[in-house]
């Protein structure tokens, strides 16, 4: 069709028309270069995060050896001699995670399965909406609700009498841990509704004609087809959790303490961070220099999560999609 | 098969009923076994769902009675205080924040729409540093806040940019982070316009540009346009960054984005009032979290009314 076409067109015995553009159209090569220039700030930012950590990390190490750093358990710095164990608000942090998950992950997941599996249409129009809203919640009022209501009217009035020596403090990793985990529910629900989704109705289908109940579909067939999608929203999840900060800082307290005790006040990374950086610290005294090596761990630790989450994704995209 | 009278004879209406109870036996009914665990499971998934709303419920609930008495006018109109609770405010706080998003807007628009663009529509997959920024966007989408805020204070505050603790130094900083959302946002966008559109415009001879410009990015507006506000609201609610980037100067005047003389966001001045030992401080708090998630609210709202009311289908 095209050639004859175009030969029809043209003049018996003419030259060939020439199919390139009549001129050389440098304004779309610049448009082009400069939306590459907006691409490139992504890669620019991440290198800057890098930067801006390394400089003072190595001014802190060349103060106080790496492994006193990164192998002690005293977290101590306003003490003289100071001590800087960075494992003792790198357990903070665990802690805080660990409750988050033992609460986010059960509900998270249980509502997934329930939107994916067993909600009518209309019910899951409406609750997914509704717990995205959850997401969109500042984590300064997830830390207030903590403080004033999870502590005080959950954890103080549930917790069983002297069990491991009382509840009365008013700071607590579970405070926080649970409010963490209710921020991240949202992310566990919504990856792993969509991961369960995309599972094809096919492999349902055939269990039901074998005779499975529908709790044996959900948990033997469709939880194992979108395995890699639900990994990657809870390692995303623990991601956020250990990176979350006002949270921790309004429930968890500051006291770098090296435990994964429920009621004890714990100091997470973030928090020692948020507490520490703030406007009149001096520039190059040790304490600055603490902060971004304390910032490389979580950098380092949040990082391995997130690309470990990416690579999840992209492999259940590729099985179903 | 059947008797004199019409009447089946005993044994054919015994196989019969032996039959029926078989298939009954196998089919009518699941084991009791079965019927419980089914029925434990499907409740305790109710259970998990309910537990997540009655979080949200509680949250809301619990911000909503203890502001209350705190709530009215004097409370945006206000300056904070330190010593007298009820008359705290947060008029700089809130001038402040929306100083602060002003600012991202007017950086993420531009280079987050433009950094979508090229990935969607120039670049090619197969190249290694296209995945690179690929992966490094949703990367950064998940890299902690309060890393953002060391970024800031590093690399804005002092450092190359040198800004100091100002205004414009906290917008920048929250424009970093809430990038990766606007782009992510509206690759999306740019991605559910059909191949259809531009093939069509480039093949009536519009050039590249032309096509996305007056193609695609019409097409696709309504979804980044929702992604911007979804992203600015995340801006406006974040406290963590701005701690490390000046804004927990006690402020009693309205901030300006270049003055040195310190400005303040809204969450953290609820996070300064929760920090106080006193009662009456707990209550303008949870007032400043109602006044921080109406403007939420709203801001949400106007983005689903704007995707229902623009989104295409093809």
């Amino acid at each position: 069709m095209a050639t004859t076409g175009s030969g029809a067109m043209e003049p018996a015995g003419g030259p060939p028309r020439r199919l390139q553009a009549t001129n050389p159209r440098y304004g779309e090569k610049v448009i082009q270069g400069l939306l590459a220039l907006c691409g490139i700030l992504s890669v620019l930012t991440t290198t800057a995060i890098v930067i801006s950590l390394i400089g003072p990390t190595i001014g802190f190490f060349q103060i106080v050896p790496v492994g006193d750093f990164l192998f002690g358990i005293d977290w101590t710095p306003q003490f003289e001699p100071p001590s800087f164990g960075v494992l003792a608000i790198v357990a903070g942090t665990l802690n805080v995670a660990l409750w988050g998950m033992l609460f986010a992950v059960p509900v998270g997941l249980g509502s997934a399965i329930y939107l994916s599996e067993y909600a009518t249409p209309r019910v899951r129009k409406t609750v997914k909406p509704v717990l995205e809203i959850l997401a969109g919640i500042p984590t300064v009022a997830i830390g207030l609700f903590a403080a004033s209501f999870i502590l005080p009217e959950i954890i103080q009035r549930f917790w069983p009498g002297d069990f491991l020596g009382g509840v009365d403090k008013p700071f607590m990793a579970l405070a926080a841990g649970l409010a963490v985990g209710l921020m991240v529910v949202p992310i566990i629900a919504s990856i792993s509704e969509d991961a369960m989704s995309a599972v094809p109705s096919g492999l349902r289908e055939g269990a039901y004609a074998m005779g499975a109940t529908k709790a044996k579909v959900a948990t033997r067939v469709v939880l194992p087809a979108a395995l890699s999608g639900i990994a990657a929203s809870i390692v995303l999840a623990i991601s956020r959790a250990v990176g979350e900060t006002m949270i921790v800082l309004l429930a968890a307290g500051s006291t770098p303490n090296f435990t994964f005790l429920p009621n004890e006040a714990v100091q997470t990374m973030t928090a020692y961070i948020g507490v520490t950086a703030t406007g009149d610290i001096s520039t190059g005294s040790v304490d600055y220099e603490s902060v971004f090596a304390v910032g490389s761990v979580l950098f380092v630790m949040t990082l391995a999560m997130n690309l470990v989450s990416i690579r999840l994704v992209r492999k259940y995209r590729e099985v179903y999609e | 098969m059947t008797g004199p009278a019409g009447i089946p004879n005993e044994r054919t209406r015994l196989a019969v009923a032996g039959a029926r109870a078989t298939v009954a036996a196998s089919l009518k009914e699941q084991p009791r076994r079965d019927v419980v665990l089914n029925a434990t499971f499907a409740g305790l998934l109710l259970l998990a769902v309910l537990l997540a709303l009655a979080g949200l419920v509680a949250l809301l609930a619990q911000a909503f009675v203890t502001g209350a008495p705190a709530l009215g006018v004097d409370l945006v109109t206000n300056v904070p205080s330190t010593l007298h609770p009820e008359n705290a405010g947060f008029r700089p706080a809130i001038i402040g924040s929306l100083e602060l998003i002003a600012g991202v807007i007017l950086f993420v628009v531009p280079i987050g729409i433009g950094a979508a663009i090229y990935l969607e529509e120039y670049a090619d997959k197969t190249r290694w540093w296209n995945r690179a920024i690929e992966v490094n966007i949703q990367n950064l989408a998940a890299v902690p806040s309060i890393i953002y805020g060391i970024l800031g204070l590093a690399f804005i505050v002092r450092g190359p940019l040198d800004l100091g603790f100002i205004l414009a130094a906290g917008s920048l900083t929250l424009a970093l982070l809430v990038l990766p959302v606007v782009v992510i946002a509206a690759r999306e966008a740019i991605r559910a316009v059909p191949d259809s559109i531009r093939q069509g415009s480039l093949a009536l001879g519009a050039t590249q540009w032309q096509t996305i410009r007056a193609q695609v990015l019409p097409a696709a507006i309504s979804g980044i346009a929702t992604g911007v506000i979804l992203a600015v609201s995340r801006a406006l609610g974040e406290a963590a960054p701005l701690l490390l980037v000046g804004a927990t100067v006690f402020v009693t005047f309205d901030p300006t984005p270049f003055s040195g003389d310190g400005y303040s966001a809204l969450p953290v001045q609820i996070f300064q009032y929760a920090t106080r030992p006193q009662e009456d401080f707990q209550t303008v708090a949870a007032a400043g979290v109602i006044v921080m998630l109406a403007v939420l609210l709203a801001m949400n709202s106007f983005a689903i009314w704007l995707r229902n009311r623009y989104e295409q289908r093809w």
